[in-house]
């Protein structure tokens, strides 16, 4: 190849970069989220099949179920009843999966680029999380609009709520993606967490049953699933805004008890707050030892 | 940025590390001058990558210091990250993101200023011929066009020195000589240091001076030329009927120790022409193809270290996996 052409003047004067400070950090924070945005953007299956699970579990495992738990949730159909859990979980998986694309990043090198920028470690995990964070969002914003279709009335405050809460535990899911991921070398590894760690929290959350009346070891194993204080705020959430007997109402939203003290809706908030403080911090260490 | 004139591009001193029981870098000492093009010549495993990620922060000395445009790799971590541009050996971009964004992700994350972020872009990727295709999705592009935009990312924040690990591995001969004529070319346009790998010999002439890595040790520093100088002797490789016979003889009748290199029978010689006729005349054996050649980088390390950088390489396959990796 002949084609290089030198260029020389003023205007390819070699640049001076901005001094290293909060503001930087703050824009490296900004570019991480970018590029997740225009990852998500360009891959559209990813949303596609973001969605598939939430819709079955609704509409088909929903609306199939309906006729054996009516006994049980009088005048709430089964669908309704998993509307606020299947949206928080569904959202959260996706959460969870953008921190874990960490891993692809790796596995491509470009984490690489990422860790020797003269940034904070935490700016790239931040990024990331924000990214983590939106995307679940307006996953979840899909699934929201569809509340009509299964008997939940579009009640602004609801609404309104229901996004706050579902990005507060995106970040938290985001940031325990990152975490997990800092010791997967290969994505192979994946799929085996995905099987052991993911699959079992989805379902000891409360998405598809109400967190009381069950054996003591499901109990137990639902009470230490941090999944579990993301679900419950989210169906106070949606329950304030639906008329129901206040026995079928006891029966399907007890909230979480730890040992007969119900646990308030704000503690499941902070509780999953500060995990993803926990969790970020985790994940900040290992990313440092993992060059 | 504080700029540290006079300072050395690159100092080294005493240089240590170790994996273990492993030693990557056995104490090595260097200093390469601002401006100067510097080659780390040597096979695989020989400690030139290790060496450039302990120089990049990207790895942790146990032992000895360095500091990199004035700045002190173990302390001085950001101000190192701010002044060096770096190609690593294995692709650092995002293939789903087209070349502009690359570029732009890579200029937010080091601070280049917002209102010359555009033009820099536009710039660089005009100086590696990219230009045309700065909204094309880096997946569409071949292994030399990859390289030449890491090579433009890599001076996208102005860095003082621009390491260069391997930047030629895994190309076609066509793509490797247009690399370095970018190299050349920036160095023409921008003020700065190059730092580089590399274990073909060939390309090293393309230094101003090289450092002879084997083993963890330099066992050779200075220009091409009077590394070439120094050795002295031509490199004489004959093909015979019997090899065997043929090292036996030229111990015992010429004083000569040769040995089998690429499948032929290798010895150096002073005058390597003047010495053929005599060759033929007395060696006893029938030969049947004679090649001479002045002294190479190759018979610089052959050398150095006794064996060629081929030969360094088929025997560090050897070494278990595990070994190497950590190298890495």
């Amino acid at each position: 190849m002949s084609t290089t052409e030198v260029r020389t003047g003023p205007e390819f004067a070699p640049v001076a970069l901005v001094a290293s400070g909060p503001a930087h950090t703050l824009r490296a924070v900004k570019v991480v989220y970018e590029r997740e945005m225009i990852r998500f953007v360009r891959s559209k299956g990813r949303l596609i099949s973001g969605l598939a699970q939430p819709l079955l579990l609704l509409f088909v495992l929903g609306s199939g179920l309906s006729g054996l738990t009516r006994s049980a949730t009088g005048d709430i159909d089964f669908d309704t009843f998993l509307f606020p859990g299947v949206i928080a979980t569904s959202t959260l998986f996706t959460a969870i999966f953008a921190g874990i694309s960490i891993v692809w990043d790796r596995e491509f090198g470009f984490l690489r680029e990422m860790l020797v920028a003269p940034v904070p470690r935490t700016a790239i995990l931040a990024g990331k999380c924000l990214g983590g964070g939106a995307i679940a969002t307006l996953q979840g914003a899909i699934l929201i609009a569809l509340a009509g279709l299964v008997g939940v009335p579009y009640n602004p405050v609801m609404i309104v709520s229901m996004l706050a809460l579902l990005f507060l535990t995106a970040l938290v899911m985001t940031a325990f993606g990152l975490m997990i991921s800092a010791r997967i070398k290969k994505f192979q590894a994946v799929m085996p967490i995905v099987q052991l760690v993911l699959t079992p929290m989805m379902f000891l959350s409360g998405q598809l049953f109400p967190l009381a009346g069950l054996p003591t070891w499901l109990t137990v194993a639902t009470r230490i699933n941090p999944l579990s204080y993301a679900v419950e705020p989210m169906r106070r959430a949606v329950f304030v805004h639906l008329d129901m007997e206040p026995a079928t109402r006891a029966r399907l939203d007890p909230g979480i008890t730890w040992g007969g003290w119900v646990v308030p809706i704000w503690l499941d908030v902070l509780i999953v707050a500060a995990l993803g403080a926990v969790m970020l911090g985790v994940a900040a260490v290992q990313f440092r030892r993992t060059d | 940025m504080i700029e540290h004139e006079g300072a050395a591009a690159v100092e080294v001193v005493g240089l240590e590390k170790r994996y273990g029981e492993i030693e990557a870098v056995r104490g090595i000492d260097f200093r390469v001058e601002p401006g100067e093009t510097f080659g780390f010549l040597g096979p695989n495993g020989a400690g030139k990558s290790t060496t450039i990620n302990i120089l990049c922060t990207l790895a942790r000395a146990t032992g000895g210091t360095a500091r990199v445009a004035g700045h002190d790799v173990r302390t001085e971590r950001d101000a190192v990250r701010r002044s060096i541009g770096l190609v690593f050996q294995d692709p650092t971009l995002d293939i789903d993101l087209t070349a502009e964004q690359n570029l732009r992700f890579h200029g937010e994350l080091y601070g280049v200023p917002k209102a010359v972020l555009s033009r820099r872009i536009d710039d660089l990727l005009g100086l590696v011929g990219l230009g045309e295709r700065r909204k094309s999705v880096v997946e569409t592009f071949s292994g030399g066009m990859k390289r030449r935009l890491e090579i433009a990312r890599g001076l996208l924040h102005s860095p003082r020195v621009l390491f260069l690990d391997e930047p030629t591995i895994g190309l076609d001969p066509q793509s490797r000589a247009s690399v370095w004529e970018y190299v050349r070319a920036l160095k023409e346009r921008e003020d700065i240091t190059v730092f580089l790998t590399t274990h073909y010999m060939d390309e090293a002439e393309n230094c101003d001076r090289i450092a002879i890595m084997n083993s963890g040790r330099i066992v050779a520093q200075d220009t091409p030329d009077a590394l070439k100088a120094a050795v002295g002797k031509d490199r004489v490789q004959i093909t015979t009927a019997d090899d065997e016979a043929a090292i036996a003889r030229l111990r015992s009748a010429f004083g000569i120790e040769a040995g089998m290199h690429s499948g032929e029978v290798t010895f150096a010689v002073p005058d390597g022409e003047r010495f053929v006729p005599r060759l033929f005349a007395e060696l006893g054996v029938a030969i049947r193809s004679v090649s001479v050649a002045s002294p190479s980088l190759d018979d610089v390390f052959l050398s150095h270290t006794g064996s060629t950088i081929t030969d360094a390489e088929s025997a560090e396959r050897q070494i278990p996996p595990m070994m190497r990796a950590g190298r890495r």
